[in-house]
């Protein structure tokens, strides 16, 4: 196959102490050669495979030193991309590292697109289609500025609400403590295993309400999955056409691979949609049709959303009514289309059966309605369900992991006090789970348990 | 002006807590050692509590005693009362308190030193020290002495440039009215020492005569024997109780209406004093809601009828202490014989030293105890010992000792100290232990005994003994393990006795004990062992069984953390020469230098990012150095 070389920054920018540059392709090994300066003058292309090297990279044209790095060759085919693939690790700091990446760029490789190294690793057969979800998550939401603005917000209620909690932990722990350190102080309540395990449960219960949402963490990241529904001919495929135009849909196109498992995405207002389907309604037109109604609830229950669609210009079938009652306890939205043809439909009719989804009425044809369409799909995902249910949302894995360890560690707590364990034994799992929340926000300081202490007791000689 | 007035192999200046396991230490390893104080009629001084031990601070004295030091033998040879604290707690928890007979204790350790083999004691107020390229050779006294040493301890504790505090008055003092060492403090600067300035106080004292105990409720010591030292044999059954009363609404007041001339809120007073013994105005002040504080009445001894009034710690002019000692329910007639105060002293900022206790600034010096910032008898004596040792072993060529925080609370200290520094003075707590389930107060001689026979602190007999223990523990946990219980009626009887649920099938000895309601006492008489079982051994198959669990998931912490400790940074790392060090973590990591990554990791200001980049850095030079061989 004919590929050129392409680089690209493969660690998360602005996070870790590492980044490093990755290039693959025939021409990656050369192109690293030109900007790296080994130890004792050794050539990258001379190295065996699979090694690393500490040096330099330099900028070829000034001769002035850039970095200092340690590089990886890997030849292919045992690579993830089965080509030619170097790895300059550089230190932190979006500077440095953004200079290499400049530095291989000017020398001859290409900027990657996102996922373009999974993407490469596919096409080459090196992973196989179950890996293709994987393929997805590196292309991710693609996400404009809005979306970033919003989920900044929510990572500040994030931090607050975890912040809340660890309070709670501390004060619970500083009452342990000043239990134990001060034993003789008869006027602090002892701790009784009644009182922990109420304390306990409540943690246990808000780390809970947050794993739950996290749920929402993962639309943001993955896309909201969406299903487009209606009978024949209302206009399924104009309105995935509208939602896809201006070049905001996200098409895979990887040869090879069957559309049925890559799916569409498109950005509406910055929420992610991912398209359900799509080749069933470019196809076959209908997913009820093809498949049934019976089975196409199985296909529904994967969707986050589901965009109901009817006709104008005809009356309501009992199939119509089916569908409602097939999405009955979904976020739905419904769109009654074909306004541009006389009304036939009875509207009093479909806002009994839509209750409180919200109903938009549109030309697609005309491209009418569809700002309205678009305006009810943020607002159903920012203020609809963040704000009515007051939830904040666990977007990042990481906090996804640590938020789980740190349930982990309660239920130990919870189990450990069942079992009529010392409450300073306990307290060991208590600690740890306020810890483990200390590390999504980014606050571990052991020290401020001592300060919690004194300031919440009065003790002393 | 000056004499020659010997060599030595180690200089002790000092006699306090410190001081005395840091002599007692290094002569009984077999350094020649001298101790030089201010005042030989002052040594192992109580100037506060008369009390040693307490929740993490008793689990230190079991520590020094484990080592081989003296404070735990010294003290059961002259408690008045002795009580086991936290005892309805889990055992990692449980801790020794005594009250001591001030007096008496002071005698004991003096004796002790006296007789001591290699040790050398004397009197003299040490002013200089004998420094030449940055190397400590001596120490010079206000008399002129010159004496000369491989290495040099200083345990000067609350002395350096100490100033008494009452109401407006304040004179240059040590503790006590002992006189203060000043020309050392200005001489440490000299030398190019940062120096901080600490706060401490102290409670009036009051004639147990004019004292109506009626009034207060009896706090007696426990009625079993028990002991700090694992050599002790011999115990005292005669005990003095202690007393508890309150702090009254007319108290408050009369605080209240005098805060103006306290020196504290004058603002005379400039030294940062302890959150966790604030005075009973700062307590008033803090926390203005509570109706009333406890007061304990400590006896100072047998031989003595002066009353340590515990809890009214305070630097109030002396005729407000009067009168806030007559409005306490008991204290109504009491006699002062002396009044509380305040001290300020300097303190040498701690993260100036290794973990060794060794100064970064002038080598063979050590400091330890008061000196270095913490406050606590315990918390000197485990410092003093691990001075008395390392200055010792480096006087003799061999190789020094670093506790780490899984090994002990001394450990912890000395770590917290080093890397963290201190800013006001430092207090042990339990919750200051990571690994506290692992730093028992019963399990501190299967922690340490081995290190200290290694060092030669611990005799060849108590070793043979530990090792027995050591053997009978593992004998009767593998005979718990295999032992079947079967639900026969006996047993199913004490199990219900036991308030436990009866077995439905037979069960191994050690997982009934594991339930909460079954102690080892029940599986005694459950699975009869063929030989007795002492007491200790017991307790420690019971613990060990049952939260073996939690001791576990410990263990695997300090595995990890072993793991970064067992990374070391090169004492002379450039951390100038490492790109991407946060500006904070930098300055950080150039003032603690620490040893390990894991001590690197615990410095505040220093954030994991560091820490990897640290790692990249030092991976980097393994390899470089590596490939340019």
């Amino acid at each position: 196959m004919e590929f050129d070389t392409i680089a690209a920054i493969s660690t998360p920018l602005g996070e870790g102490a590492i980044a490093i540059v990755r290039l693959s392709g025939d021409e990656a090994i050369q192109i690293a050669d030109k900007i790296f300066k080994g130890v004792g003058g050794k050539r990258l292309k001379d190295v065996p495979s699979h090694t690393i090297h500490y040096g330099h990279i330099i900028d070829p044209s000034s001769g002035q030193t850039v970095e200092e790095v340690m590089v990886t060759v890997m030849r292919a085919p045992k690579t993830f991309t089965r080509e030619d693939v170097v790895e300059i690790n550089c230190h932190g700091g979006l500077v440095s590292v953004n200079r290499v990446l400049q530095l291989v760029l000017t020398n001859g490789a290409r900027l990657a697109e996102p996922g373009e190294f999974t993407k490469r690793a596919f096409l080459n057969g090196r992973i196989d289609l179950s890996q293709a979800e994987a393929v997805m998550d590196l292309i991710r939401a693609k996400t404009d500025r809005a979306m970033n603005v919003a989920l900044s917000q929510m990572e500040g209620r994030l931090s607050k609400l975890i912040r809340g909690l660890r309070q709670a932990i501390l004060e619970t722990l500083a009452h342990v403590e000043v239990n134990i350190d001060y034993p003789e102080y008869d006027d602090v309540e002892e701790m009784t295993h009644n009182m922990l395990i109420e304390k306990a449960l409540y943690v246990r219960d808000e780390i809970n309400k947050l794993l739950q949402t996290s749920q929402q963490g993962k639309i943001l990241r993955e896309g909201l999955a969406t299903a487009i529904i209606g009978r024949p001919n209302v206009g399924k495929s104009s309105l995935l056409n509208s939602l896809a135009h201006e070049n905001k849909a996200i098409v895979t196109d990887i040869p090879g691979t069957t559309r049925d498992v890559i799916e569409e995405y498109v950005n509406v207002r910055g929420v992610p949609l991912k398209l359900i389907d799509t080749a069933g309604i470019r196809e076959t037109e209908d997913i009820v049709e093809r498949i049934g109604v019976e089975r196409s609830r199985e296909v529904l229950k994967k969707a986050d959303l589901i965009l109901l669609v009817l006709n104008y210009s005809e009356e309501l079938t009992p199939e119509d009514e089916q569908l409602f009652e097939a999405v009955k306890d979904m976020d739905v939205i419904v769109i009654v289309n074909k306004t541009d043809l006389p009304q036939k439909i009875d509207m009093e009719r479909v806002r009994e059966l839509a209750g409180n989804w919200p109903i938009v009425t549109t030309s697609l044809l005309e491209e009418k309605g569809i700002d309205e369409l678009e305006e009810a799909i943020s607002s159903l995902f920012f203020t609809g369900a963040v704000e009515a249910n007051d939830l904040t949302y666990v977007s990042n894995s990481r906090h996804i992991a640590l938020l789980h360890q740190a349930k982990q560690a309660v239920e130990e707590a919870i189990s450990g006090i069942e079992a009529g364990v010392p409450i300073d034994i306990v307290q060991i799992d208590l600690t740890r789970t306020w810890e483990l929340l200390g590390e999504i926000i980014g606050d571990t300081v052991h020290e401020s348990l001592i300060d919690q202490l004194f300031s919440q007791f009065c003790l002393g000689k | 002006m000056g004499y020659d007035a010997g060599s030595y192999d180690v200089i002790v200046v000092g006699a306090g807590h410190a001081g005395c396991e840091a002599g007692l230490a290094a002569a009984r390893i077999g350094a020649k050692t001298l101790m030089i104080t201010l005042n030989l009629d002052m040594i192992a001084f109580m100037p506060c509590n008369p009390s040693i031990g307490g929740p993490a601070k008793g689990i230190v004295v079991r520590e020094i005693d484990a080592l081989g030091g003296e404070m735990g033998k010294n003290i059961d040879k002259t408690y008045i009362q002795m009580r086991m604290l936290n005892t309805g707690k889990g055992p990692a928890v449980r801790a020794l308190r005594a009250q001591a007979d001030k007096f008496l204790y002071q005698h004991e350790m003096k004796k002790t030193l006296e007789n001591q083999e290699n040790l050398t004691l004397v009197q003299g107020k040490v002013e200089r020290l004998i420094v030449e390229d940055g190397v400590c050779k001596g120490v010079i006294t206000h008399t002129g002495a010159h004496y000369y040493a491989k290495t040099v301890v200083i345990t000067t504790g609350t002395f350096l440039r100490g100033e008494i505090i009452i109401g407006d008055i304040k004179y240059s003092s040590g503790p006590n009215n002992q006189q203060p060492s000043i020309k050392l403090s200005e001489h440490l600067e000299e030398l190019g020492f940062e120096l901080v300035r600490f706060k401490t106080g102290t409670p009036p004292r009051v004639n147990s005569r004019s004292i109506d105990y009626s009034k207060t409720e009896i706090q007696p010591g426990d009625d079993v024997p028990r002991a700090f030292s694992y050599e002790t044999t011999e115990f005292i059954t005669d005990q003095l109780p202690c007393w508890l009363t309150y702090t009254t609404e007319e108290t408050h007041r009369i605080i209240d209406e005098n805060l103006h001339l306290s020196p504290m809120y004058s603002g005379m007073i400039k030294g940062t004093g302890p959150r966790y013994c604030p005075s009973i105005e700062d307590k008033i002040v803090r926390f203005h809601d509570k109706p009333r504080h406890q007061i304990f009445l400590e006896p100072e001894g047998r031989n003595t009828e002066e009353v340590y009034v515990q809890g009214l710690s305070t630097s109030l002019p002396e005729h407000i202490q009067r009168k806030i000692l007559a409005t306490i329910p008991g204290l109504e007639k009491a006699e002062m014989m002396r009044a509380g105060y305040a001290i300020e002293y300097d303190a040498v900022v701690p993260t100036q030293l290794w973990p060794t206790l060794e100064t970064k600034i002038v080598k063979n010096l050590y400091t330890a105890g008061q000196i270095n910032g913490t406050s606590g008898y315990e918390e000197a004596a485990g410092q003093g010992i691990i001075a008395g040792i390392n200055a010792a072993r480096k006087a003799l060529g061999k190789e020094e000792l670093i506790l780490s925080r899984s090994d002990a609370y001394i450990g912890v200290l000395i770590d917290d100290l080093v890397t963290k520094g201190t800013n006001e003075p430092y207090r042990l707590l339990t919750s200051r232990a990571e690994y506290r389930l692992l730093l028992r107060h019963d399990n501190a001689d299967l922690r340490l005994t081995e290190i200290g026979y290694k060092i030669g602190l611990i005799s060849e007999e108590r070793y043979q003994k530990f090792l027995a223990k050591k053997e009978a523990i593992e004998k009767e946990k593998k005979r718990l393990v295999s032992y079947i219980i079967k639900p026969t009626a006996q047993v199913q009887e004490v199990i219900r006795n036991a308030g436990g649920s009866e077995l439905k099938d037979g069960i191994r000895a050690a997982d009934l004990l594991k339930r909460p309601e079954m102690t080892y006492e029940h599986i005694k008489m459950l699975a009869p062992a063929d030989v007795e079982i002492p007491p200790d051994v017991a307790e420690q198959v019971e613990i060990q069984i049952k939260y073996e669990g939690y001791i576990e998931k410990s263990l695997q912490q300090v595995e990890r953390l072993k793991k970064m400790e067992n990374k070391k940074i090169p004492e002379d790392i450039d951390y100038d020469a490492i790109t991407g060090l946060a500006t904070e973590a930098r300055q950080k990591l150039k003032q603690v230098r620490p040893l390990s990554v894991a001590q690197a990791s615990r410095i505040s200001g220093v954030n994991p990012a560091d820490i990897s980049i640290l790692l990249v850095y030092l991976e980097q030079g393994r390899i470089a150095r590596v490939s340019n061989e």
